[in-house]
C-alpha cells in the first residue's frame, strides 16, 4: 500500500510523467519538486514490457516512501488486454488515483468505477479510496466532459490529452494552441461545474522552456488547476505559471482577514473596500494563500531542461 | 616495522614510508607552517656558447645525454589527457635501454595508461608519485602486488613538494604541442594542441634536465603564448606524433540533461546566491562533472541578468568558462589545465586567458596562490562522510580509482567550498559513517549539495543562517544518510587489510592525511 503523507487537499500544479519501467527515475521522483507524479503503464511502455512495468510500479507502491508526493498511475485503456490486470495489481496498493485514458462516455467511467470498487471491496479498502482521473482525448470525450465528471464521485479530475485529441480532430498541434482552445475551455467549465480538478496536457518540446511558460500561463488563466510535465526540467516553469501575483495575494489576504472579522463579529456579510464579497471569492482567496506558500523556495523560475 | 599514528581526524597513517622517508601526520588544514626556504631550482650548467638548435637525434640519444641513472626521478604531465602517447613512448624507450627502479612522478596519469602497471611489474618504475591512480594501475596498487612505495599528492601539494625538494626531478619529459629549435614551447597550437601547460611549467622550472618532445617543430621563435621558455629546456626530440588528436582535443562538455544533476546544480546555485558570494569581483572554480557544469550555466544567466562582472575563473578550465570570459563575465581566467578543445582557442587568442603554473595555482606555501583568493569552488566527490570528509580516491570496494587533483587545494582555499553529489550511486548511499579514504578534510568543506537536500557543515553557522533565510531545503547529514539507507540498505565497509598500507595520501601541506590499505581478494 502506498505510504501516504497527507496528500489530501494539496494543490496539484504539476504532474510529472514517469515511465513505469524506469526505476532510476521513480526512485528520484520525490527530489524533483513536482506536486504529483504519474507512473505510466500506457503510452511510455512497449507492449512487451507491460507486465514488467506493472510489477515495477507495484513494487514501488508497496515499499517506496514517496513523501508528500501525490501518486497517480496511468493504466492502459479499458479496451486493452492489460486494463483489468493493471487495476487488479495497482488498486490494492492505493495510489492517490488512477488515470483512465480515452474516456469517451459515462459508461467508460462507470465500468472502471465498478471494477475498482470490486477490487477495493475484495481487499478491505473503503470504496472510493482510489480516485479516478478521467482523460479526455477524443472529440466525443470532450463533448461529454460534464457527464463524465459527474459519472461517479470517484472522479476527482478531468484531464485533457492534447496529442490524441488533435489527431482525432484531424488538426495539428500548433505553438499558439488555438485548436485546443474550445476543448480546454469546455474541460475547465465541466470540471468547475462538477467540483473536480482540471489538468492540462503536456508540452512536448523539452528544449522550449519559453513556449512552455507561455502555454502554462494561458491554461492557468483559463482555469486549469494543473499541468502535466514530461521532464523534471519543466516543473518549475509550470509552477511559476500558477504563482499568485503580489497584487492578487494582497487582495486575497484582505479578503480572508475581513472574512475572519465578519465571522467573529457575527456579521453575515463580508465586504472589502466597500464591496460585498461572497463565499466563492473567499474560497478562492484561501486557495491563493495556500498556493503562495508553495513558492517560498521556488523563487528563480525557469530552468534548464 | 613502520610506526603508525592516528592523525587529527582519526585516520591511521605511517610516520615513515620505506624507500621514501619520514612524514608528519595531518594536524589540521592550516596547522603546518611552510619551510623558511624552499629548495633552490637547479641550474642547467652550460658554458656560454652560441647554439642554434637543441634538437637531439633521437629520444634514446636525449635520454643518454640527460645523465639519467637507475633510481632517479622522471616527471611527466597529463595535459594531453587520454590522447597522450608521450608517457608510453618514453617508458618504452627507458625499458628498452635497461633502466631500473626509477621514481615515476607525473602530475597525474591519464586513465588510458594501463602500461604504467606493466612497467611497475617489470621493475622500470620503483616509486610512484602521482595525483591519480585509476584503471589497471589502481587495481595493481590496491592488490598490494605492485610492491613499490606510492605517494598520492594534490596538484598544489605536488608543486609544494617540488619546490621543497621532496620531489627532486632529475629529468622532466615535456609533451610540447609547438616547439622551436631552442625549446620555446607553446601548448596552444599545433596538431596536438591542448591549451595550458601549467603542470609542465612547474616541472621545467625545477627539473635538473628538461627534454621537450614535440610533433610540431616550428620556425624560431615559436611566437606568442610561450608556455615554457627556452632557457628551461635542455634538449628537444622531434617525433611524428604526441598522440591521438581526437582524444587530446575532446569536444566541449555539454550541459547535462540528467534531472538529478540539474536539481543538484540548481540548489547549489541557490546556495551560492544565498551565501552572498555572487557579487562584483566574484572568483570561481568548478569542475566539468554534470552538476558542476550546470551550476555554471545558472551562474552565467544570473551574472548576465544582474550585470555582475567577476574577477577571475580558476583551475582546470572548461569551454563554458572560456565562453564566460568572452562575454565579459570574468575579467580573467587563470588556467593550469584546459579541459576541452574550445579552451585552446581562448588560451591562444584571449590575452585575459592566462596560463599559470601549479604553484601559482594552489601551492599552500608560497606568498599567495590563486586558490586562496577563491570566493567559491564547486567540487565533485566519490563519497563523503558525516564529518564532511570527502573521498575522491577509492571506490566502494576500497580500491584506488580516482585522482586527488586540486580537490583539497581549492576546498581549503575557497571562502565557500561546495561538494556536489547524488545521494546514492549504483545503489550505494554516498554518505558514509566514515569514508574509505579522506582526500579533503571536512573542516574545509562548507556544504554538500545532493538532490535530496543541502547539507551544511555545522562549523558554518553563518551559512546555515543565510540558507534558512533563503528558505533553502537544508537537511541534517545524519538524517539524510538514514533516509537514503532506508532506500539502499547500509553498505558493507570495504574489505581491506588495515595492516598493509599500499599508498599514502599527502595533504597539500605535506603531512599524511590518510593511507590506502590493501584490498583483500
Amino acid at each position: 500500500m502506498k505510504k501516504h503523507a497527507g496528500t489530501e487537499n494539496r494543490p496539484c500544479r504539476s504532474m510529472l510523467y514517469i515511465p513505469g519501467d524506469s526505476p532510476g527515475m521513480i526512485q528520484h521522483s520525490p527530489a524533483f519538486g513536482a506536486d504529483s507524479i504519474l507512473l505510466d503503464l500506457e503510452d511510455a511502455i512497449a507492449p512487451s514490457e507491460k507486465d514488467a512495468a506493472r510489477k515495477m510500479v507495484s513494487t514501488f507502491l508497496d515499499s517506496f516512501d514517496f513523501g508528500s508526493l501525490i501518486v497517480t498511475v496511468r493504466v492502459n485503456p479499458a479496451d486493452s488486454e492489460y486494463f483489468e490486470n493493471d487495476l487488479k495489481e495497482i488498486v490494492p496498493r492505493t495510489p492517490d488515483a488512477v488515470r483512465l485514458p480515452k474516456c469517451n462516455e459515462i459508461s467508460d467511467v462507470r465500468a472502471a468505477d465498478c471494477l475498482i470498487a470490486e477490487i477495493e471491496n475484495d481487499n478491505g479498502i473503503p470504496v472510493g479510496t482510489v480516485k479516478l482521473h478521467a482523460m479526455l482525448e477524443t472529440a466525443l470525450g470532450i463533448e461529454n466532459a460534464f457527464s463524465i465528471a459527474k459519472a461517479s464521485p470517484r472522479v476527482a479530475a478531468l484531464t485533457i490529452g492534447g496529442q490524441d485529441l488533435t489527431a482525432d480532430m484531424g488538426v495539428q498541434k500548433t505553438l499558439e494552441g488555438w485548436e485546443l482552445f474550445y476543448a480546454r475551455s469546455r474541460v475547465v467549465m465541466a470540471a468547475r461545474a462538477s467540483g473536480v480538478s482540471a489538468f492540462d496536457t503536456v508540452w512536448t518540446d523539452i528544449n522550449d522552456i519559453e513556449g512552455l511558460a507561455k502555454e502554462s500561463k494561458q491554461i492557468a488563466e483559463l482555469g486549469f488547476t494543473g499541468k502535466a510535465a514530461i521532464h523534471p526540467g519543466q516543473i518549475e516553469t509550470i509552477h511559476e505559471a500558477f504563482r499568485p501575483s503580489p497584487k492578487e495575494l494582497a487582495r486575497a489576504q484582505r479578503v480572508v482577514r475581513e472574512a475572519e472579522i465578519a465571522l467573529h463579529s457575527g456579521k453575515g456579510v463580508v465586504s472589502v473596500a466597500g464591496r460585498m464579497v461572497d463565499a466563492p471569492v473567499i474560497a478562492r482567496a484561501e486557495h491563493l494563500i495556500a498556493l503562495s506558500r508553495l513558492y517560498d523556495y521556488e523563487e528563480d523560475g525557469g530552468g534548464l531542461a | 616495522m613502520t610506526d603508525f599514528v592516528i592523525n587529527s581526524i582519526g585516520r591511521r597513517v605511517p610516520l615513515n614510508v620505506p624507500g621514501v622517508g619520514s612524514f608528519e601526520p595531518y594536524a589540521g588544514a592550516f596547522q603546518k607552517a611552510g619551510p623558511s626556504r624552499a629548495a633552490g631550482a637547479p641550474v642547467h650548467p652550460r658554458s656560454p656558447q652560441r647554439t642554434k638548435s637543441k634538437v637531439a637525434e633521437s629520444l634514446e640519444q636525449a635520454i643518454k645525454r640527460s645523465g639519467l641513472e637507475d633510481g632517479m626521478t622522471i616527471s611527466f604531465h597529463h595535459h594531453l589527457r587520454n590522447g597522450d602517447a608521450v608517457i608510453p613512448m618514453v617508458l618504452e624507450a627507458l625499458q628498452a635501454m635497461g633502466f631500473r627502479g626509477l621514481t615515476f612522478a607525473p602530475s597525474s596519469i591519464p586513465d588510458a595508461h594501463d602500461c604504467v602497471a606493466d612497467y611497475i611489474m617489470r621493475g622500470l618504475i620503483g616509486r610512484l608519485y602521482t595525483s591519480g591512480v585509476r584503471g589497471k594501475l589502481g587495481t595493481l596498487v590496491s592488490s598490494g602486488e605492485a610492491g613499490i612505495p606510492v605517494v598520492i599528492r594534490s596538484h598544489g601539494g605536488r608543486a609544494r613538494a617540488i619546490e621543497e625538494g621532496q620531489i627532486a626531478i632529475d629529468v622532466a619529459f615535456l609533451a610540447a604541442p609547438a616547439c622551436d629549435a631552442m625549446g620555446n614551447v607553446s601548448g596552444s597550437s599545433g596538431p596536438s594542441a591542448c591549451g595550458s601547460l601549467g603542470y609542465a611549467m612547474t616541472d621545467a622550472m625545477f627539473a635538473k634536465h628538461v627534454i621537450a618532445i614535440t610533433d610540431n617543430l616550428v620556425d624560431y621563435p615559436v611566437g606568442r603564448n610561450i608556455s615554457i621558455p627556452q632557457h628551461k629546456v635542455d634538449q628537444i626530440v622531434a617525433v611524428p606524433s604526441l598522440g591521438n588528436p581526437k582524444k587530446i582535443a575532446t569536444g566541449a562538455a555539454r550541459i547535462t540533461r540528467n534531472p538529478v544533476d540539474l536539481k543538484i546544480a540548481k540548489d547549489t546555485f541557490r546556495l551560492m546566491k544565498a551565501s552572498g558570494a555572487i557579487a562584483p569581483g566574484f572568483s570561481f572554480q568548478m569542475g566539468v562533472g554534470g552538476a558542476s557544469l550546470a551550476v555554471s550555466a545558472y551562474l552565467e544567466e544570473y551574472m548576465k541578468g544582474k550585470g555582475i562582472v567577476g574577477s577571475f575563473g580558476l583551475g582546470g578550465i572548461s569551454g563554458h568558462m572560456s565562453r564566460m570570459l568572452e562575454q565579459g563575465l570574468f575579467k580573467s581566467l587563470f588556467d593550469v589545465q584546459s579541459f576541452d578543445s574550445a579552451v585552446t582557442d581562448s588560451v591562444r587568442n584571449n590575452p585575459n586567458h592566462v596560463e599559470i603554473d601549479s604553484s601559482w595555482y594552489a601551492n599552500p606555501f608560497n606568498a599567495g596562490c590563486l586558490a586562496h583568493s577563491l570566493d567559491c569552488v564547486i567540487l565533485a566527490a566519490l563519497d563523503v562522510d558525516v564529518n564532511f570528509n570527502v573521498n575522491v580516491l577509492t571506490g566502494n570496494d576500497g580500491a584506488l580509482r580516482g585522482a586527488s587533483g586540486g580537490h583539497c587545494d581549492a576546498a581549503a582555499g575557497a571562502a565557500l567550498s561546495i561538494v556536489v553529489l547524488p545521494s546514492f550511486r549504483g545503489g550505494v548511499c554516498s554518505i558514509k559513517d566514515s569514508v574509505s579514504n579522506v582526500t579533503t578534510p571536512g573542516e574545509t568543506v562548507d556544504a554538500i549539495v545532493t538532490e535530496r537536500g543541502i547539507l551544511i557543515n555545522p562549523l558554518r553557522k553563518d551559512l546555515i543562517e543565510r540558507a534558512i533565510s533563503a528558505k533553502l531545503p537544508i537537511v541534517d547529514i545524519n538524517e539524510l544518510k538514514d533516509k537514503v539507507e532506508r532506500l539502499t540498505g547500509k553498505p558493507e565497509p570495504p574489505d581491506v587489510d588495515e595492516g598493509d598500507v599500499v599508498a599514502v595520501v599527502e595533504y597539500r601541506d605535506g603531512t599524511l592525511i590518510d593511507s590506502v590499505c590493501r584490498v583483500k581478494k
